[in-house]
C-alpha cells in the first residue's frame, strides 16, 4: 500500500494522479459524484420547465391570489380563518393548514397515551392483557392505514343514526333520541352544548388558569417535602380542589356568566352547540390507533432495555409496582423511547394526508386536491405541500430534539 | 467522456421524448391500441360489465375513435381516473383520449392546455334527494348537508348557486362516484349534486329508485365533451371527425343495421358516400384509411344508437334525448358538412 500513496519526489503534480494517487483519489470520486448528481438534477429541472413551457404553463403561484370558488365544510380551519368561497385559494391552503395542523396534534396526543399505556400493559403478567395489546398491535399495524380510516369512518357512519331520526312526529316519538337531551350522536358528528361567554366570563377564565397554576406549584411544593424530609403529602385530590373549587364557588357569586348553547334539531341538520364532525373523529381514531401500535412497540422495547436490576432495586426498596414503573422504569426507558418516538410522530401527521379518503378538509385536499384540480397548478400546488409537510416536521424534529436532550442521562 | 456519453444519452432520450409527444396518432399506431381515459365506474357512461369488458356511452367514443384508426373497436385500454386524475392523466400523455363527461370550460380549454373535440351530453347540474324529506325545490336546502364530487365544476356551480340564493349548506367532498353513493344512502348526506344525467345514471342502480327524486332546478350549462392535449391538431382533428362522424350518420340514416349495404356502393347521397368512403379522399386528410368513419359507426352504431342502448329511455337509466337530440329535431346536435 505504502509503495502506492508515494509519490515519486521532485516531480511535479500530473493528472493521472487525481485517479492513481490514493491522496487524491477519493477527493475526485466525490467530486466527479457530486458534479453527476448536480447534473443529472439540473437536467430534470431543466427538462421539466421546457416540457411545461411547451404545454404553456410556466410555473406561476399568481392563482393563490384568485378566488377560491369552492366551499370547504364548517370546523376548526373554515372558523378560524372565516372562510367563505369568495376567499382566495391562499385562504383555503391555510384553512387546510389548520385542519392539518388539529388532527395531527390530537392524533399525536392519542397516540401517545395509547402507546403507552398499551406497551406497558403488553408487558403484563396477566396473559389475558397482554395477548390482547399483542392482538391489537398485530391487527393495527398490518393492515394499510386507508383502510382504517374508511372502516372505522362506514362503522361511524352506519351504526349511528342519521339527524332526521331525532325528528319527533305526530305520536310524540322519535326513532333516536339526544343524551341527556343535551349531546346528539349522528351519523354526521358529534353535537355538544357550546359554551356561551357572556359578561364576566374573562374574569373565570383567568381565575381557571391562576388555579391550574396554583395546582402546579402545590405539587411541586409536595415533592420537593417529600425529597427533602421524606413526608409524603396527598397529591391527587388536594390538586383537583385547588384547580376546580375556585372557579365552581367563582360561576355561582358572578351569577353564572357562561351558559350553554344546546344543539337543536333545524331543517337538516342539528344547529347551536358544537359539532365534531365524523371524518375528524373517525380520521383521529384511525391514525392514533394505527400510529399507537408502533409506539406500543417502541415503548415496550424501551421498558426491556432498563436492566432488570432497577425494577429489583425498586421492590427491595418497597416501591408499589406503579410507582416502580413510573418513576424508575419509564423515565430511564425515555432515552430509548424518544428517537423512534420522533419518527412515529412525523408519520403520523404525514398520514393524515389520507384524510380525503373520508371528506376531512386537510391541506391535502384543499391546496392539494380541490385548488389543484381548480387551477391546474399541480407543480405548485405539490412544491407547496411538500414545503409545508417539510416545515412541519422539521419543527416537530426539532421539538422533540429538544426533548431528547432534556431526558438525556445528565451525568455529573 | 463519460460524462459527455451520459449527458448525450440524456439529450437524445429526451428529444426522442419530445419528439414522439408531438404525433399521438404515430404513437396509438405504433402501441396497437387506444388509451382512453373514463371514469372509474359510473353505470351508462362508462363502467365494466359483469365480465369485466367496459361498455356506456364515454366508452362508445372510445371505441369508435379505435375503430376509426385500427379497425378495431377492441383495440383500447381503458384507463380509468377520478374527477381529481383525469387531466393529469391527459397532459401526461397515459392517456391519449380523455372521454369522461367533462365539462368544457374555457379554463379547461386554455390555462390547462387542452382541446376539447366537440360535445356529445349537454347536461347540468341537479340535485337529487330522498323523496321522503319532502324538498321540492333546491331552494328548501337551507342548511343541508350536499355531496359532492371534488375536483369537479359543480362543486363551483354549488357554491355560486347557494351564495347567489343566500343559503347555507354543508359540502362533503367525495371522490368517486361509488362513495358518493354510499355515503347518499347511508344518510351521511342529505342531497346528491352531480350532472343530471349523472343523478339519472346513479339513481338507476339503487334498490328503490323511486325513493329519491331529482329536484326541477338545473343550476349549470355542463356541456360534457371527449378532449384531447393542446398542440397536436392532426389528433384533434381525427378525434372531433369521429365524433362528428357519429353525429352526422343519425341524422343522415346511417345505422348499424344499414352500414353494410349503404358501404358496398354508392348511394344517392353524395355526403353520405364521402362519410363511408366510397366516394371522395376524406379519410387520407385526417391520415386513416378511407373506411374510418364506417368502421367508427360499425363500432357501436351511430349516435342515437349509442345513446338510446346506453342511457336512453329503454334502460334503467331513461334519460330522454332532450337537449341532445338533432338540430332537426329541436335539439342541439348540429355536425358540420362532411365535404
Amino acid at each position: 500500500m505504502s509503495s502506492i500513496s508515494d509519490s515519486p519526489r521532485g516531480s511535479g503534480f500530473h493528472l493521472s494522479q487525481l485517479i492513481y494517487d490514493t491522496r487524491y483519489r477519493s477527493m475526485t470520486i466525490q467530486v466527479v459524484t457530486f458534479l453527476l448528481v448536480v447534473l443529472a438534477i439540473w437536467q430534470l429541472g431543466s427538462n421539466l420547465l421546457a416540457n411545461l413551457a411547451n404545454l404553456g404553463q410556466e410555473p406561476d403561484f399568481g392563482f393563490l391570489d384568485s378566488r377560491a370558488g369552492y366551499d370547504i365544510g364548517s370546523g376548526f380551519g373554515t372558523s378560524i380563518i372565516g372562510y367563505t368561497s369568495a376567499s382566495t385559494h391562499i385562504d383555503a391552503a391555510f384553512v387546510g393548514i389548520l385542519n392539518t395542523l388539529l388532527v395531527a396534534f390530537l392524533g399525536i396526543v392519542l397516540a401517545t397515551i395509547i402507546g403507552v399505556i398499551a406497551g406497558v400493559l403488553r408487558l403484563s403478567k396477566n396473559w389475558l392483557v397482554s395477548r390482547l395489546m399483542a392482538v391489537y398491535v398485530e391487527a393495527f399495524r398490518n393492515v394499510p392505514l386507508l383502510l382504517w380510516i374508511v372502516l372505522i369512518y362506514a362503522v361511524m357512519t352506519e351504526s349511528t343514526p342519521q339527524p332526521r331520526a331525532f325528528r319527533v312526529d305526530e305520536a310524540g316519538i322519535a326513532d333516536a333520541y339526544m343524551v341527556f337531551d343535551a349531546i346528539a350522536i349522528t351519523n354526521r358528528g358529534v353535537y355538544l352544548p357550546g359554551p356561551i361567554w357572556g359578561p364576566n366570563s374573562g374574569i373565570l377564565i383567568a381565575v381557571f388558569i391562576a388555579s391550574v397554576i396554583g395546582a402546579l406549584v402545590y405539587r411541586r411544593y409536595a415533592k420537593k417535602l417529600l425529597f427533602d424530609t421524606g413526608r409524603l403529602l396527598p397529591m391527587v385530590w388536594p390538586a383537583i380542589v385547588i384547580a376546580f373549587l375556585p372557579v365552581i364557588l367563582l360561576f355561582f357569586v358572578l351569577g353564572r356568566p357562561v351558559g350553554l348553547d344546546y344543539p337543536v334539531l333545524g331543517g337538516f341538520n342539528f344547529s347551536g352547540g358544537m359539532q365534531i364532525s365524523n371524518p375528524l373523529v373517525a380520521l383521529w381514531l384511525a391514525l392514533s390507533l394505527y400510529t399507537g401500535a408502533f409506539i406500543t412497540e417502541i415503548v415496550r422495547a424501551g421498558i426491556l432495555s432498563v436492566s432488570k436490576g432497577q425494577s429489583e432495586a425498586s421492590e427491595a426498596l418497597g416501591m408499589r409496582a406503579n410507582r416502580t414503573m413510573s418513576l424508575i422504569i419509564l423515565p430511564q426507558a425515555m432515552r430509548v423511547i424518544i428517537p423512534p418516538l420522533t419518527s412515529q410522530y412525523l408519520n403520523l401527521t404525514k398520514n393524515s394526508s389520507l384524510a380525503i379518503a373520508v371528506g376531512y378538509p386537510d391541506v391535502r385536499a384543499t391546496l392539494g386536491g380541490i385548488t389543484l384540480n381548480q387551477t391546474g397548478r399541480a407543480l405548485e400546488c405539490m412544491l407547496l405541500l411538500g414545503l409545508f409537510y417539510l416545515a412541519l416536521s422539521l419543527i416537530i424534529s426539532f421539538v422533540m430534539n429538544v426533548f431528547n436532550n432534556s431526558m438525556k442521562l445528565q451525568e455529573r | 467522456m463519460k460524462n459527455t456519453v451520459f449527458l448525450g444519452t440524456l439529450t437524445v432520450a429526451g428529444l426522442c421524448a419530445a419528439a414522439a409527444s408531438a404525433a399521438t396518432l404515430d404513437d396509438v399506431k405504433a402501441r396497437g391500441n387506444l388509451n382512453c381515459g373514463v371514469t372509474t365506474g359510473l353505470t351508462g357512461f362508462a363502467a365494466p360489465d359483469a365480465n369485466g369488458v367496459w361498455e356506456g356511452f364515454d366508452v362508445d367514443v372510445c371505441r369508435a375513435v379505435a375503430a376509426a384508426i385500427f379497425g378495431d373497436k377492441n383495440a383500447v385500454q381503458f384507463v380509468p381516473t377520478t374527477g381529481e386524475t383525469r387531466f393529469t392523466a391527459l397532459s401526461s400523455g397515459e392517456i391519449d383520449l380523455l372521454a369522461r363527461n367533462t365539462t368544457w370550460t374555457m379554463s379547461r380549454d386554455t390555462d390547462l392546455s387542452f382541446d376539447f373535440i366537440g360535445v356529445n351530453y349537454y347536461d347540468g347540474q341537479g340535485f337529487m334527494v330522498p323523496k321522503n324529506l319532502g324538498v321540492t325545490s333546491a331552494k328548501d336546502l337551507d342548511g343541508a348537508t350536499v355531496c359532492i364530487q371534488t375536483g369537479t365544476t359543480t362543486e363551483l356551480n354549488l357554491a355560486d348557486y347557494f351564495r347567489a340564493n343566500n343559503i347555507s349548506y354543508e359540502p362533503v367532498p367525495i371522490q368517486t362516484n361509488a362513495e358518493a353513493q354510499q355515503q347518499y344512502l347511508a344518510g351521511a348526506c342529505d342531497v346528491y349534486t352531480t350532472d343530471a344525467s349523472g343523478l339519472a345514471a346513479t339513481r338507476a342502480t339503487f334498490e328503490a329508485p323511486a325513493d329519491h327524486v331529482l329536484l326541477p332546478e338545473i343550476i349549470s350549462k355542463e356541456p360534457l365533451g371527449p378532449l384531447v392535449r393542446h398542440g397536436d391538431n392532426e389528433w384533434g382533428d381525427l378525434t372531433m371527425w369521429v365524433l362528428n362522424a357519429l353525429i352526422a350518420a343519425e341524422e343522415l340514416g346511417i345505422t348499424s343495421a344499414n352500414i353494410a349495404d349503404m358501404s358496398a356502393a354508392p348511394t344517392n347521397n353524395p355526403e353520405v358516400n364521402r362519410i363511408l368512403g366510397t366516394e371522395g379522399e376524406l379519410g387520407a386528410m385526417i391520415g386513416l384509411e378511407n373506411d374510418w368513419a364506417k368502421n367508427a359507426i360499425m363500432a357501436g352504431g351511430n349516435y342515437g344508437e349509442i345513446f338510446e342502448r346506453n342511457i336512453g329511455e329503454n334502460t334503467p337509466i331513461g334519460l330522454a334525448r332532450g337537449l341532445n337530440a338533432q338540430w332537426t329535431e329541436g335539439g342541439l346536435l348540429y355536425a358540420p358538412p362532411f365535404r
